[in-house]
Order: C-alpha cells, then structure tokens, then sequence
C-alpha cells in the first residue's frame, strides 16, 4: 500500500523538483536587490494570522500537511 | 473580547517598560536578550451541518470555537555571533459542540459538550550567518479534557552558496493520550455519575522537507513534503456507526495510518501594488484518501502602509475506503465509520483580509506594528458550512 502512494506521489514531486532545479539556474539576486522578496506579504508560509485557518483545515478535511504546519496531535474530535 | 483588550493592553504595557534600545547603525550587534515581536492571534469559528459522526454521520454539527494564542520571540547573538531565537507560545481555545451532546444525552455536561483546549509550546534555535546554516529544537503540549498530546521537534536548514536557496528538513513526534468515552448505551454502567475511563495511546512520527528558491527579484518558490507515520487508536471513541441490520456499534478503524503530502508554493511581486501567492498540494494515504488542494491569494497595496487581501482555497479528496453513510456498513465490515470529514466532497473557502503596518504605530501606538484583520467563508458540497474571524496584533 505504502509504494502505491509513492507511486501516486511520485509524479507530482518529479515534476515540482524539475521545475524548481529549472528555475534554479536563474539569475542570482544581490541582497540589496530583495525588497520585494523581503516584503512582509511575500513570505513563503503561512501568516500567523492563518493558524486557525489551518487547525480548523485539519480538522474538517481528510488531508492534511505539507503546509509548514502540524503533522499531528490534538484530537480534532469536536 | 474583554480578555482580548485586557491582555493586549498588558502586552502594551510590557513594552512601553522595556526600553532598552538595541538598534545602532554601526554594524555591531548586542549580545543582550531583546524581543523581537510579541503575537496575539484571536479568532472566532462557528459551523454547521448535519452529518455528526457522534451520532453515526446524521444529526447537527453546530460548533462554535474561539481561540486565542501569544507568542513571544526573543533574540540574542553569543561571542561567535551567531544569532538564538528562544519563542514561547500559549493558546487557549474553547468551544461549545451540539453533537457532543449525545454521548450521553441524559448528561449535557458531558465529555466535550463544551471544553477547554490549551496548548503551551516553547522552542530554540541558533542560525550561524557564516555558515549560512540553522539549528532548532522545540516542545509542545496540548490539553483537553479528554484528549493529551505531548509533542517534540527538531529541525535543520542551510541556505545555497548564494543564498537564494535554501534546504530544511525537520522530524516531528506526537505522543498523544485519550480517554476512552463511549456513547452511553455502551457503558457498563450508564447511570455511574464519575466513570472512569481507559485510556489508550496514539503516535504520530513526521518528517518534513522542503526547498526555496529565488528565481529572480520579484518570484520565489518553495516545494513541501511531508511523510507521516500514525500508529495507535487511530479511530474515535464516540464516534457512532449503525449497521444496515440497524445495530450500533463505535467507530473501528485500523491502527495504523501513512500519509503524504507534497506541497509548491509560489509568490510573486507583480508591479509595485500586486502579489500573488499561490500554493498547491496533493495528499495521499494508505485508507484511500487522495486529495488536491489550490489556493490563490492576491494581496493589493493600497498604500505601502495599507494592504488588502481577498482569497479563495479549492479542496477536494476521495472517502476513505472504510466510509459508509448512515446505516450502510455490514457486518462483513472488518473497519467502519460514517465520519464524512472522510467520506468523499469538494469545498470552497473564500474571503479577505486586510492589514494595516503604519510607521509610526498602528492607531498612533508605537509598539503596536501591525493589525490584521480576516475573514472566511467556507462550504462544503456535503451541506457543511463554516466561518471564521481571525484577528492578528503584532507587538515590536
């Protein structure tokens, strides 16, 4: 069962790590060039704003994870 | 809200006493443990639906949660000038669930009918700037009445030789407890006034992965993955099913669960007003459950100061392979439940936020940097319907 979901997975991450190895030979930028990669709202994460979001996410769907969020505890009962 | 007011207005006061001042313009870095931000996160749920598993996926599921959580991030450098990060985080949620009520229905203060959930967590980390590298370590707890979970984690990140990558890889455990409270007509003795309950264990080990990239000055990407490794009582005790010759039993899943997910993340700085975010992922796991997960968010710069932010999250999964609605299971069933957060949807989760970063102090308070403000309308095609107000007070 395990290598049938790496199978199923297996494709979306090829294709993610090719694009981003692809990518990864682009130009390189020079700190004083980041102002708008430094700008709060282009942060690669969640907000603290949108931790609620994510428990409540958790809670109510069956998938969950690869979010930079928990990957578990708490009992998501109620 | 009073409680709200109260402690922001003491986490103001807090700041306004602390006034030593670390910044200098020559470069040299204090060695003094100073804050660096302080959080407060409050928000307001509610839902509703009428596919309760407590009641074997037919009756309300009207909730309401609020929830707030501070955090504390301190930072000093040591005499190689490596940069510590110490953070201290509590939260406190209460809620209020009308299914819950029938566990026992002759009893409404009943185990979770309405609850207190709290969950302190504390952690580390040292990022050494030559090395381009960072350590950390953390721990958390979360406790209910009928739910303990002790949590553990530690992590690792180093940037390429030009900085515009970046590597982290991280483990997780979970070493959670929980009573075990069955619906009333399967008690022993139904009319005891202070059962006590068993209790049963049930792991969670992770590992998390993911890579950053810059592609150039104004787009960035991340790719995710997490594998997840669930053992234990993975089903609920109070979780009803009812059988197609109409017995009742509770809900019996198998013991052992293994997930991944992979994630891409994308932001992009369109012109000077626009960005976009945007931010896909697909699950896996060995009940069946495949899902996908879109979410775009396009945050607009009214002003430097003053940005808005509308969004909208796309969702669908398959059921586990162990779903059945109400009164479908047979006894040929090895495993069942008629939970539908596992049963086969779709839902739509749209709304905005809007979020205020003055120079000079949100409302004229200096200490005060940031004020957030958001909300979320969320559907699911199965009749499930939620809201939430979030709320987000940073303190520099």
């Amino acid at each position: 069962m395990k290598q049938r979901i790496i199978n199923a997975a297996m494709p979306v991450a090829f294709a993610c790590f090719i694009s981003t190895v692809l990518f990864a030979s682009c130009t390189t930028v020079k700190e004083y060039q980041k102002n708008k990669l430094n700008d709060s709202e282009m942060i690669l994460g969640n907000r603290k704003i949108e931790k609620t979001e994510l428990n409540f996410q958790s809670y109510r769907e069956g998938g969950s994870g690869a979010n930079s969020g928990k990957t578990g505890g708490g009992c998501g009962c109620n | 809200m009073k409680r709200i007011f109260f402690t922001a207005a003491a986490m103001f006061a807090l700041l306004q006493s602390y006034s030593q001042n670390n910044d200098d313009s020559t470069g040299f870095k204090s060695r003094k443990l100073k804050i660096e931000e302080i959080n407060l996160v409050s928000s307001y749920y509610n839902q509703d639906g009428n596919n309760s598993s407590v009641t074997g996926g037919t009756g309300t599921e009207k909730l309401t949660d609020i929830s707030s959580v501070i955090d504390i991030k301190l930072t000093r450098y040591d005499i190689k000038l490596r940069k510590h990060t110490f953070t201290g985080e509590l939260g406190v949620d209460h809620y209020t669930s009308a299914s819950s009520d029938k566990i026992d229905p002759k009893n409404i203060s009943s185990a979770s009918h309405a609850d207190t959930r709290i969950y302190p967590a504390i952690s580390w980390s040292v990022e050494n700037e030559k090395k381009s590298t960072t350590f950390g370590i953390g721990l958390s707890s979360s406790t209910e009445y009928d739910y303990q979970s002790f949590g553990a984690n530690i992590n690792f990140s180093k940037k390429t030789k030009n900085k515009s990558g970046e590597f982290s890889a991280g483990f997780q455990a979970y070493i959670d407890n929980l009573k075990l409270i069955a619906p009333i007509e399967f008690r022993a003795n139904p009319n005891e006034k202070n059962p006590h309950y068993a209790t049963t264990g049930r792991n969670t080990f992770s590992g998390s992965f993911s890579y950053s990239q810059i592609i150039n000055k104004s787009l960035q990407l991340m790719l995710l993955a997490d594998v997840v490794q669930q053992q234990g009582y993975l089903s609920l005790p109070f979780h009803r099913v009812y059988f197609t010759d109409g017995s009742i039993h509770q809900e019996n899943l198998p013991g052992r669960r293994f997930k991944i997910p992979l994630g891409f993340r994308a932001n992009y700085f369109a012109g000077d007003k626009f960005i976009v975010k945007a931010y896909y992922r697909f699950y896996a796991d060995d009940w069946g459950l495949n899902s996908h997960t879109a979410n775009i968010e396009v945050p607009v710069k009214i002003t430097p100061f003053l940005s808005v932010s509308p969004f909208y999250r796309y969702y669908n999964q398959s059921a586990i392979k162990y779903f059945a609605p109400y009164g479908m299971h047979t006894a040929q069933d090895q495993y069942y439940t008629s939970n539908y957060d596992m049963s086969k949807f779709n839902s739509n989760f749209f709304g905005g936020g809007i979020r205020i970063a003055p120079p000079t102090g949100v409302f004229g308070i200096q200490r005060l940097s940031v004020l957030e403000l958001r909300y979320g309308h969320y559907t699911k095609n199965i009749g499930m319907n939620a809201n939430i107000f979030s709320m987000n007070l940073k303190f520099k």
